[in-house]
């Protein structure tokens, strides 16, 4: 298959990629962008590894290719802090100890990320929705529930610590 | 530091160490301390092996076999070399053929070649390997090896395959026996004659695969020097340097094992699996790095999983619930081949009897090969299975005999002090305070009243705290620590321990800084790396907060004595030595904490005193006349609400409450994540995680199909934390990673037998085997009210 040029937005930073029309986001995130704080645990969209938000909605970046993103803005789990400073999100989950491996970490913020920014104040089981589709094999989940509900609280705002 | 700052510093420390000093306790132990390797995974920083990338890097495949049970004639892969962008293909013939084994001590029972040279055992098997510069090429590579097999009859079944004319799995192993444990004390016939009350039962516990989200992986590099390093997912970074180099018959110093950032073990990683033997041998053979990367699906079909067991089941009571004899046999389908199968058959036998005392127990085991994926550890190792079968018929005992079953477990129940014969010494136990904190907790609930289709179950369990028997046969201490103080007051504490998540580094940097008198910020960490860390054996049997927590104890005592000697001359007037202490970086007199001088100060003098060296202490821990199986031992109740569809059969958690004993905690965040992870884990034995096999072939080797605890599916999980002090453990810590895998099936079994009077013997428990059995109890009251009648 022909090889074509798209440009992707990670963390606003704009890459040109060259690369084969078949390659999923993820591919292209980790082997031709280089950013491998994104996982894959499968090769049946199940594990939720790998999600990223794309547009600030939540894709698991197994489940759609690279070109269907061109120019598009994908936020990554290296995206998140701002001049070392952590997002809300990423102090809840240190604060709460919602990752153990830390391999499903990512796909977690990124997953809550997103439900947050569509929907500031979820209930629990609205919160449990959004990681429905993420495997954590070591917390149980609940911990990664509570870091979220502590960032819906404010805990976390500007000033608030 | 300006005069000032050092001023206020200590005059805030003045305030906060008078008071804690004056009764010298811990002032970090279970705090709230984020996990050390916190921030590297929260912004993707972290690196697994997963992703590492080396220059002039090749990716490898594995060949599998098709087969459960074959001989290999012959292995063609002039087709896959011709393939552009192939480098080279091993198979059994390019390694030395060696059989190995974690059981290291025991020969018959090293029995894997990891890459086949004769005959296949199971699918999936590694036949051949291939490295190419892409993935997809070594994958369009496997695909153009060709092999010919000679098809053998296959077994899967361990009872179908201990009959006489089943055939021979391993050559030379009659009725594919592969391990048999007895375990016995008192006198079960006598004490058995003495019970007014016997109850037999058979009981089946399924598989379950560790599932770790971190696939098995390896990138793997062989240089002219004849030094090979590898990055491997693992456990125990030493097992896996002595493995390999026993293998490839190397010298241990020359391989190195980098396992840094780990995606979960679970117990399934920490023996030699393929992807890090077949890119060692390709490295070798081809002098270039070669990662292998298992897809979800190798990972379910080619790794190992939990044993699966047949028990059969006799206990003997009084009328008044005092137990009087049991006895147990299992027999496990262990797969094709040994790797941590012994183990687990002696601690099923073993933490059957848990946690009570029986005046007499007699147990015997027998591991049976089969032609499928081989089994081993996984988290609770064998006690899961033990529990699922020994909690349930004490619930129904206590029915039988119209007992309370919380009293009749306490009236039984082990004590601090107790001596299982000939086995283990119960040096902290909370059980009996576990006991009531649950039973309050069931009777709170019940009182109030359950919504309908809603019922309680709950079960005991303990577990050990690592292992004492060498059966690796390391000739080095099971757990070794070093300390070094620089100049600046800064600490590096390198440990033989392997992070996988459970938050190791963070438990030794707390007991470090406890140790030492530092804060946990002023300590690095560093572990799993065979050239830079002391051997240790690693990550299993929840023992390296225990063993390697001893082990770190002891380096920063050495460290701290030989910092004191320089406080002592500096300070003078003191009678001996231990009148001075460290807290909070802050150098003192016990007595008159107000008289000090702080930490850095104190690291400046010793450095020069040592003439430049900068301070290291050492230490070492390996368990001595312990018993035979562990140190110490965890305790702990767990209750389970569940919600019943009658129609179905389907279940759901509703809510929990666990009782814990696990010794003094140290790391809290991280006790709290190990005990609800646990949960996950367990609940998903009870009644989620099957997995299936036809003739010899997994049948749901996928996430879709293998199901899991969600997080819809995932109930709270509220702990109750006993503190008790075990003697022997790091500032009294013990055990708290695996136990709690052990309760949650037993409990959801006997919610069903508390909510709808079933009974159910196997696990995990499937809907169709509650409508099955809901079915069956309406026909037998059916006929019991007809037959009354008809009197």
């Amino acid at each position: 298959m022909k090889k074509i040029l798209i440009t992707l937005i990670v963390n606003k930073q704009a890459y040109e990629v060259y690369l084969n029309p078949k390659t999923l986001l993820v591919e292209a995130i980790r082997d031709h962008i280089g950013l491998t704080g994104t996982k894959r645990g499968c090769e049946t969209v199940s594990c939720g590894a790998c999600t990223v938000m794309v547009n600030d909605m939540a894709v698991k970046s197994c489940s759609i290719l690279a070109v269907q993103c061109d120019g598009m803005n994908i936020t990554t789990s290296e995206g998140l802090e701002t001049d070392g400073k952590l997002a809300p999100i990423q102090q809840g989950f240190l604060h709460q100890g919602s990752y153990q491996c830390g391999f499903c970490t990512s796909g977690m913020l990124m997953a809550t990320s997103a439900l947050l920014r569509e929907n500031p104040k979820p209930t629990k089981d609205e919160i449990k929705e959004s990681i429905e589709g993420n495997i954590c094999r070591c917390t149980g989940y609940n911990s990664i529930v509570r870091a979220v509900e502590d960032v819906a609280s404010g805990k976390y705002e500007e000033g608030a610590l | 530091m300006t005069t000032e700052t050092k001023k206020t510093e200590a005059k805030k420390e003045d305030q906060t160490l008078t008071f804690g000093l004056s009764k010298s306790k811990p002032i970090i132990l279970n705090t709230h301390i984020p996990n050390i390797d916190g921030i590297a995974k929260l912004t993707g920083r972290a690196t697994y092996t997963f992703d590492v990338k080396m220059p002039g890097m090749l990716y490898g495949k594995i060949l599998r076999s098709p087969h459960p049970h074959a001989k290999i004639l012959n292995i063609d892969a002039s087709r896959a070399l011709a393939l552009p962008g192939v480098k080279g293909v091993v198979t059994g013939k390019d390694t030395l053929g060696i059989k190995q084994g974690i059981w290291r001590r025991y020969q018959d029972l090293c029995d894997e070649q990891i890459l086949t040279v004769e005959k296949v055992r199971y699918i999936g098997e590694p036949v051949a390997a291939v490295a190419a510069v892409t993935e997809e090429i070594a994958e369009a590579a496997i695909d153009l090896i060709d092999v010919e097999y000679e098809v053998l009859p296959g077994v899967y079944e361990p009872m179908e395959a201990m009959k006489k004319d089943a055939p021979m799995i391993h050559d030379g192993v009659e009725r594919n026996i592969n391990v048999t444990r007895h375990i016995e004390w008192g006198d079960c016939d006598e004490d058995f004659e003495k019970a007014d009350y016997i109850r037999e039962d058979h009981f089946f516990c399924g598989g379950q695969a560790h599932m770790c989200m971190e696939t098995r992986c390896a990138v793997a590099s062989y240089t002219p020097e004849k030094r090979l390093t590898f990055y491997h997912s693992n456990q125990s970074a030493y097992y896996m340097q002595a493995l390999m180099a026993g293998i490839l018959g190397m010298r241990e110093g020359d391989v190195r094992c980098i396992a840094q950032y780990v995606g979960g073990g679970f117990g399934g990683k920490f023996e030699m699996d393929g992807a890090i033997f077949c890119a060692c041998v390709l490295s070798m053979k081809l002098f270039r790095p070669v990662k292998i990367v298992y897809t979800r699906e190798e990972d379910f079909i080619a790794t190992k999983r939990r044993t699966p067991m047949h028990y059969w089941v006799r206990t003997g009571v009084k009328k008044d619930g005092t137990f009087c004899a049991r006895e147990a046999r299992v027999v496990s389908n262990g797969g094709a081949y040994t790797g941590m199968g012994a183990t687990a058959l002696y601690l099923t036998g073993f933490f059957h009897s848990f946690p009570y005392v029986w005046p007499s127990y007699r147990y015997d085991g027998y591991r049976v090969y089969t032609n499928t994926l081989p089994t081993t550890s996984m988290r609770g190792f064998g006690a899961p299975q033990a529990m699922w079968c020994s909690e349930q018929q004490i619930e129904w005992i206590a029915k039988d005999l119209g007992l309370d079953p919380f009293e009749m477990r306490r009236k039984n129940g082990h004590y601090a002090g107790y001596e299982v014969p000939g086995q283990a010494y119960i040096g902290s136990c909370g059980l009996d305070e576990a006991l009531t904190i649950a039973k309050n907790w069931v009777a709170e609930k019940e009182k109030k009243g359950l919504p309908k289709n809603h019922a309680i179950g709950y079960s005991a369990a303990g577990f050990m705290t690592g292992g004492i028997f060498n059966w690796f046969d390391s000739p080095y201490s099971f757990s070794s620590a070093v300390v070094t103080v620089n100049e600046d007051g800064t600490v590096i504490l390198h440990v033989g321990a392997t992070e996988i998540g459970q938050g190791s580094n963070t438990t030794m940097a707390i007991i470090c800084a406890e140790t030492l008198g530092v804060r946990v910020e002023d300590i690095k960490v560093h572990s799993g790396d065979t050239d830079h860390c002391p051997a240790d054996l690693g990550a299993w049997g929840s023992r390296q907060t225990f063993m390697t927590g001893n082990a770190v104890i002891k380096a920063c005592e050495d460290a701290k004595k030989q910092m004191l000697e320089f406080a002592y001359a500096r300070m003078g007037g003191l009678n001996v030595i231990y009148d001075l202490d460290i807290k909070d970086r802050w150098v003192h007199i016990v007595a008159r904490p107000e008289r000090g001088m702080p930490w850095t100060d104190l690291c400046k003098f010793a450095t020069r005193g040592k003439s430049g060296q900068r301070i290291m202490g050492r230490g070492f821990y390996t368990p001595h006349r312990k018993g035979m199986i562990s140190p110490a031992y965890s305790y702990m109740m767990q209750a389970v609400e569940i919600e019943l569809d009658p129609e179905t059969g389907h279940l759901k958690l509703i809510d929990s409450l666990t009782a814990h004993d696990c010794g003094t905690p140290i790391n809290h965040l991280g006790l709290i994540g190990q005990l609800e992870g646990a949960f996950s884990m367990a609940a998903g034995y009870g009644y989620l995680e099957y997995m299936p096999f036809e003739d010899g072939k997994m049948m749901n080797p996928n996430l879709v199909d293998y199901k899991m605890i969600r997080a819809t599916e995932m109930p709270e999980t509220p702990i109750a934390e006993i503190d008790t002090y075990e003697p022997d453990g790091p500032y009294g810590a013990k055990e708290a990673g695996e136990g709690l895998t052990n309760p949650t099936a037993a409990a959801m079994g006997n919610a069903l037998f508390r909510g709808w009077g079933i009974q159910m013997k196997e696990c995990p428990i499937r809907p169709h085997m509650i409508v099955q059995a809901l079915k069956e109890k309406e026909e037998k009251e059916k006929a019991a009210k007809g037959a009354k009648k008809g009197k």
